[in-house]
C-alpha cells in the first residue's frame, strides 16, 4: 500500500497555495515566499508560540492565530499583513525595546540582530512606551561566551536548543512575569554550570544577549541554519 | 521664495549626529540654497529664535536644563525632528538609568577625582532621575533613528522635509545604524 | 455497591439522626474556623453532655453567610444563630426545645429565600468528612445509577440536554466537552478537576471542596465513566489546607466504600483520583498551564489547539472541568436534564455560586438561579452597601472581568449579558465597591495582580501588563497625560488580541470596563490632578507642577 498524502488547499494573502495536512501556516507561507515576522520561532526547534509576532488573521475567525503553531485547514483564508496586524506587531516590538536595556549602538549584535531588523522591517522608529530601565546583570563567567540579560527578550530559543538539540538542558527560566530570567542550571554562573560549551545557544539567540567573547557582531553574524540539517541527519541515522 | 529656517540642537548626546550631518560635505552647499541655519552648535546664536521651521534635535533629555530647552524648542518650531538614537531612545546616555544619577555623579566627581572631590551644585545642570527620549517631554514630528544617522540619510530626509516629498524613514535607517 | 446498599446506608444514617431531638450544626468552613468555631463545637458538645439533652453536635461545611460567622444551625427547628462563640454554648443548648436565644438569632429571610441551592444543597447540612452523611442525602445515587443503568453516551446526552456550561469562567458547554473527550481515540484518558481558584475575592470552589467534597468526586467519577477515563486528578491550591485535608479523607472513605477503585459497583469501570497541590500561581487555573503543572513542569500555558480534550495530560485526551461544574453533575443525573434546564435563562442554565465580598453587608457565599438580576443579588441577598455609603460598581469575573456600574445592575446574570456589559461571569467572584473606591486605582490593583501573576511566556502579557501598570501608576499619582491614556487604550487592544492565554487576553478588561463607565475619573486624575474618591495621593504631582522633576 502506498502512503497517501493528505493535501489541503488554502489562500494566503490572496494567493492559492497547497499544503500537507499538519503543516503550520508559517511553514506553508515560507514555502510560498510569503514572509511572516517571527522571533521565538527557529527552524529546527519546537514552537512555543510565545512572541506573538506571527499572529495572522483567518477569515471568519474573530481571533488571531499564531502562524507558527496553527495548522492549515482546507479552504482557510489567511491574511498575514493588515493594519491591525502591523499595529500589534509594532506594539509588541515596542514592548520588547522598553522591557530591558536595548542599546543597539553599543551592542555586539548591532547589524545582526533579529529584534533590530524587525523594528526596521515593521517600521518602528521610536518607542512610545516608557522605558523600564531594569537593573540587570551580565554573566561573563564562561570562558567562551557571555550572557547579557539586558538584551534578552526571553524567546527561550537557547532553552530549547540546549534541551532539544544539545540534550544538556543547561538553560531554563526562573521567576515569572516581568521578572522572568534565563538561568543556567539552578541559577549558577554560566562558567561553572554543566554547559558543554557547544555554543548552539549563542547561535540560536536572536539578539546580543548570548554572544561569543572573541567576536563582535560585524565579525560574525549568528548562524542557526545548521539546526534543521542536524535534526535531519540525526533522523536519518 | 524665502528660505526655511533650520535649527540644530545638541542636548545629551555625543555630537556624533552633528558630525554626520556635516559629513554631507558638498551637499551642504545645495542644502544651504534651501535653508538658513539660524541656530546650531556650529553657528554663533545664543538664543533659540522665535520662529524656526525645522529643528533637528540631537541627544536625550538628561537634565533640568535639557528639559527647559526642549520645551522652548518645541514652542518655537514648526517641525521637530528627533535626530539619532539618543533623542529617540535615550541610547548611551540612558545607560545610567538602571543605576541612577547619584551613582554616576559619585563615580565621576568623587571616586575618579584626584582633587576637590565634590559633586558640583552650580554650573553643571541638575540631572533628572532618568535620561529619557525627547518625545516623553514634547511632541515629535519626525523620528530619524541611527547612531548616528548616516550623511546619506540626512541628505535624503532633509531634502524630503524641505521639499515636502514623501519620506520612508524605515527604508533609510534603523536603531543603531 | 448497588442502589440497595446505598439505601441501606442512608437509612441507617437517618435512623441514627432520628435518635436525637435536635441537631446542632456548627459551621466549620475556613471563615468560621478562623473565628474559632472548632472551640465552639467542643463547647457545645460539652454543654449538651452537661445538660443531659438529647442533641447531636455536627461539624458542617460553609453555611454561606460568612460575615455573620461563626454560624450555628439548629435542626429541625431551622434556627440560625450568628456570631456565636464558645461562651454562648450553654445558652444555645439551654434553648433547645424552648425559646430560641433572641440576641444571637439571625433572621435574614431575604438573604436565604432568594437563593436556590443545587451545588450547595448539602453545604452546612452534612459533615463533609462523613461519606455516609453524603449518601444519606442521595449521594452517589447518580454514580451508581449511571454505572448500572446508563451507557456513557446516555450520560453525555443528559449533560448536554441540561445545558450546563463550564463554571470556571469560560462557559464552554460541558456536554460538548465531554463528548469531544469521549470521541477522542486512545485507551488512556484523564479527568481533571480544576480547583486552582485564584481570583482575588473568590472562594466558591474552596467552600464546595470544604463543605461537600464527595459531590465533586462523584461528578468526576461520572465524567470518567462518560468519557472513558480511569484516572482523575484534583488540582487544588496548597493555600486551601482544609479543603485538601477533607478531600483526602473523602478519597479514603470513597475507596473504602468501593465508590472509587477497581470494578466500581461490580462493573468493569475503574476510577481513582489523586490530589495535586498547586503552588498558588494564578495562571495554573488555565488548563494547559494546569496540565503542565501536574506533569511536574513549569506552569506555563501552551497554544491551543491541540485542546486538552484531544491531547492533554501526558499527551492523552483529558477532560478538565471546574469544581463547581463537577458539583452540578450528580443533581443533573438524579433529577434529570429537564429539571436543570428549567432554571436559568435560555443560554445559561441552572444556578451559579457567587462569593460576595467587598463593601457589602452580607459577605459570603450565595447560590442563585441564572437570570437573576445583579441588583437582587447585591441589594437583596447581599443586603446592600453598609455604613450609608453609595454603591458604585461591582467587579465580576475577578481580574479578568470588569466593573459594572449602578445603571447596569438590572441586567440578568448570564454568560452573555455579563460579557455585553464589559465584564464576564468568571468563576464567581463578586466584589462590591462603594463611593470610597477610586476606579482608576481599582483598575491598577487588578492590573498589578495580572502583572505579578503573568507567567512571562508571551510578550504582550509579560511586558504589556507591566507597561499598563506603569501608565496607571502615572495616572494615579497625577503624573499622567492624555497621551498616556491613549497609549493605555492602545495597549489594551494589543494585549487582548495577541496574548497567548486567557490571563493575558482578559487582563485589560478591568481597564476597559472602568474606562467605559468611569472615564470621567480618569480625566479628573489627568486634567485636574484630583482623585474624586480621595484615594490617590497626588502630592508629588502637584509639587512637580511648581518645580521640575529633579534628582530624587
Amino acid at each position: 500500500m502506498s502512503a497517501t498524502v493528505d493535501v489541503k488547499t488554502l489562500v494566503i494573502d490572496g494567493e492559492n497555495v497547497s499544503a500537507r495536512a499538519g503543516q503550520t501556516i508559517l511553514e506553508v507561507a515560507k514555502e510560498n515566499g510569503i514572509e511572516i515576522p517571527t522571533l521565538c520561532h527557529l527552524d529546527g526547534l519546537t514552537d512555543v508560540g510565545a512572541c506573538r509576532l506571527c499572529m495572522v488573521e483567518i477569515k471568519g475567525l474573530n481571533k488571531l492565530l499564531p502562524a507558527c503553531v496553527a495548522t492549515v485547514e482546507e479552504g482557510m483564508e489567511v491574511t498575514t499583513k493588515s493594519e491591525r496586524l502591523l499595529k500589534h506587531r509594532r506594539t509588541i516590538l515596542e514592548m520588547l525595546f522598553a522591557e530591558r536595556n536595548h542599546i543597539c549602538s553599543v551592542c555586539v549584535a548591532n547589524g545582526n540582530c533579529e529584534l533590530q531588523a524587525l523594528a526596521q522591517s515593521q517600521g518602528v522608529t521610536h518607542v512610545r512606551l516608557p522605558y523600564r530601565n531594569p537593573e540587570l546583570t551580565v554573566d561573563a563567567s564562561h570562558e567562551r561566551f557571555t550572557a547579557d540579560h539586558n538584551r534578552c527578550i526571553l524567546c527561550t530559543r537557547c532553552v530549547r536548543v540546549c534541551a532539544e538539540v544539545e540534550g544538556a538542558h543547561v538553560w531554563d527560566l526562573m521567576g515569572r512575569g516581568i521578572d522572568t530570567m534565563i538561568i543556567s542550571d539552578l541559577h549558577e554562573n554560566w562558567g561553572s554550570s554543566s554547559c558543554t560549551r557547544c555554543g548552539k545557544c549563542v547561535q540560536a539567540c536572536p539578539t546580543g544577549a548570548l554572544f561569543d567573547k572573541s567576536k563582535i557582531g560585524a565579525d560574525q553574524p549568528k548562524n542557526p541554519d545548521f539546526l534543521p540539517y542536524l535534526n535531519m541527519m540525526r533522523e536519518a541515522q | 521664495m524665502s528660505k526655511l529656517k533650520l535649527a540644530t540642537v545638541w542636548l545629551d548626546g555625543c555630537s556624533g549626529c552633528h558630525m554626520s550631518f556635516l559629513d554631507m560635505d558638498e551637499r551642504l552647499l545645495a542644502l544651504a540654497e534651501l535653508v538658513d541655519v539660524v541656530y546650531s552648535p556650529i553657528v554663533d546664536t545664543k538664543e533659540f529664535p522665535d520662529q524656526v521651521d525645522i529643528a533637528l534635535v540631537e541627544g536625550a533629555v538628561a537634565s533640568v536644563d535639557d528639559e527647559k530647552k526642549i520645551k522652548k524648542i518645541r514652542a518655537h518650531s514648526k517641525l521637530l525632528v528627533a535626530m539619532g538614537d539618543c533623542a529617540i531612545a535615550g541610547n548611551v546616555p540612558s545607560m545610567r538609568n538602571p543605576i541612577g544619577p547619584t551613582a554616576i555623579l559619585e563615580r565621576a566627581y568623587i571616586e575618579n577625582a584626584d582633587e576637590q572631590q565634590q559633586i558640583p551644585c552650580i554650573v553643571v545642570p541638575q540631572l533628572l532621575r532618568t535620561v529619557r527620549p525627547i518625545h516623553e517631554f514634547v511632541k515629535v514630528d519626525v523620528y530619524l533613528p541611527g547612531c548616528p544617522p548616516s550623511a546619506d540619510t540626512f541628505h535624503t530626509a532633509l531634502t524630503a522635509l524641505v521639499t515636502g516629498e514623501p519620506l520612508d524613514i524605515p527604508a533609510l535607517t534603523r536603531f543603531g545604524a | 455497591m448497588n442502589i440497595e446498599e446505598l439505601e441501606q446506608i442512608a437509612e441507617s444514617v437517618w435512623l441514627e439522626n432520628d435518635k436525637f431531638d435536635q441537631e446542632i450544626n456548627v459551621c466549620m468552613g475556613t471563615g468560621c474556623l478562623s473565628q474559632h468555631s472548632d472551640q465552639l463545637k467542643d463547647a457545645l458538645a460539652k454543654a449538651v453532655t452537661a445538660s443531659g439533652k438529647n442533641a447531636f453536635v455536627r461539624r458542617t461545611g460553609c453555611m454561606g453567610l460568612c460575615a455573620a460567622g461563626p454560624l450555628v444551625l439548629v435542626d429541625p427547628d431551622e434556627i440560625l444563630y450568628q456570631h456565636v462563640n464558645a461562651s454562648h454554648a450553654e445558652a444555645v443548648v439551654a434553648s433547645l426545645g424552648a425559646e430560641p436565644v433572641k440576641e444571637l438569632q439571625c433572621d435574614l429571610r431575604e438573604h436565604f429565600d432568594q437563593q436556590v441551592h443545587v451545588v450547595l444543597e448539602n453545604s452546612g447540612h452534612i459533615d463533609p468528612e462523613r461519606i455516609d452523611d453524603y449518601i444519606a442525602r442521595d449521594g452517589y445515587l447518580a454514580l451508581v445509577t449511571a454505572l448500572t443503568e446508563m451507557k456513557p453516551q446516555d450520560v453525555i446526552k443528559q449533560i448536554t440536554e441540561s445545558g450546563l456550561r463550564g463554571r470556571g469562567g469560560g462557559g464552554y458547554p460541558t456536554g460538548l466537552k465531554w463528548g469531544t473527550v469521549a470521541k477522542a481515540g486512545g485507551d488512556v484518558k484523564y479527568v481533571i478537576c480544576n480547583g486552582d481558584e485564584g481570583d482575588p475575592g473568590a472562594f466558591m470552589d474552596r467552600s464546595v471542596l470544604e463543605s461537600d467534597p464527595q459531590r465533586v468526586l462523584e461528578g468526576m467519577a461520572i465524567a470518567a465513566y462518560a468519557v472513558g477515563a480511569s484516572k482523575g486528578y484534583v488540582y487544588v491550591r496548597a493555600e486551601y489546607p482544609l479543603a485538601v485535608s477533607r478531600l483526602t479523607a473523602c478519597l479514603r472513605d470513597a475507596r473504602r466504600r468501593g465508590l472509587l477503585g477497581n470494578n466500581i459497583c461490580n462493573t468493569p469501570f475503574n476510577f481513582d483520583v489523586e490530589i495535586r497541590l498547586g503552588a498558588g500561581a494564578f495562571v495554573c487555573g488555565e488548563e494547559t498551564a494546569l496540565i503542565a503543572s501536574i506533569e511536574g513542569r513549569r506552569g506555563m500555558p501552551k497554544p491551543r489547539p491541540p485542546y486538552p480534550a484531544v491531547s492533554g495530560l501526558w499527551g492523552r485526551p483529558t477532560l478538565i472541568n471546574n469544581v463547581e461544574t463537577f458539583a452540578n453533575i450528580a443533581p443533573i443525573l438524579r433529577k434529570g436534564a429537564k429539571w436543570f434546564a428549567s432554571q436559568g435563562t435560555e443560554k445559561s442554565k441552572g444556578t451559579k455560586v457567587f462569593a460576595l465580598t467587598g463593601k457589602i453587608t452580607n459577605t459570603g457565599l450565595v447560590e442563585v438561579p441564572m437570570g437573576i438580576t445583579l441588583r437582587k443579588i447585591i441589594e437583596g441577598i447581599g443586603g446592600g452597601v453598609p455604613d450609608g455609603h453609595k454603591f458604585k460598581a461591582v467587579q465580576t469575573g475577578g481580574p479578568s472581568g470588569g466593573c459594572i456600574p449602578e445603571e447596569h445592575l438590572d441586567i440578568e446574570v448570564s454568560y452573555e449579558s455579563l460579557i455585553q456589559a464589559g465584564s464576564m461571569m468568571g468563576s464567581g467572584g463578586m466584589i462590591v465597591m462603594d463611593d470610597t473606591s477610586c476606579m482608576v486605582n481599582v483598575a491598577r490593583f487588578f492590573i498589578e495582580f495580572c502583572m505579578t501573576e503573568s507567567c512571562g511566556k508571551c510578550i504582550p502579557c509579560r511586558a504589556g501588563t507591566a507597561q499598563m501598570y506603569t501608565l496607571l501608576t502615572r495616572i494615579c499619582t497625577g503624573a499622567g497625560t492624555m497621551d498616556d491614556l491613549n497609549l493605555l487604550v492602545d495597549l489594551c487592544g494589543t494585549i487582548k488580541e495577541t496574548s497567548l492565554c486567557g490571563l493575558g487576553q482578559t487582563a485589560p478588561n478591568p481597564v476597559l470596563s472602568t474606562l467605559r463607565y468611569f472615564k470621567n475619573e480618569y480625566i479628573e486624575h489627568i486634567m485636574h490632578k484630583r482623585c474624586p474618591a480621595g484615594v490617590c495621593n497626588m502630592k508629588a504631582a502637584l509639587a512637580a507642577e511648581h518645580g521640575l522633576e529633579v534628582l530624587a
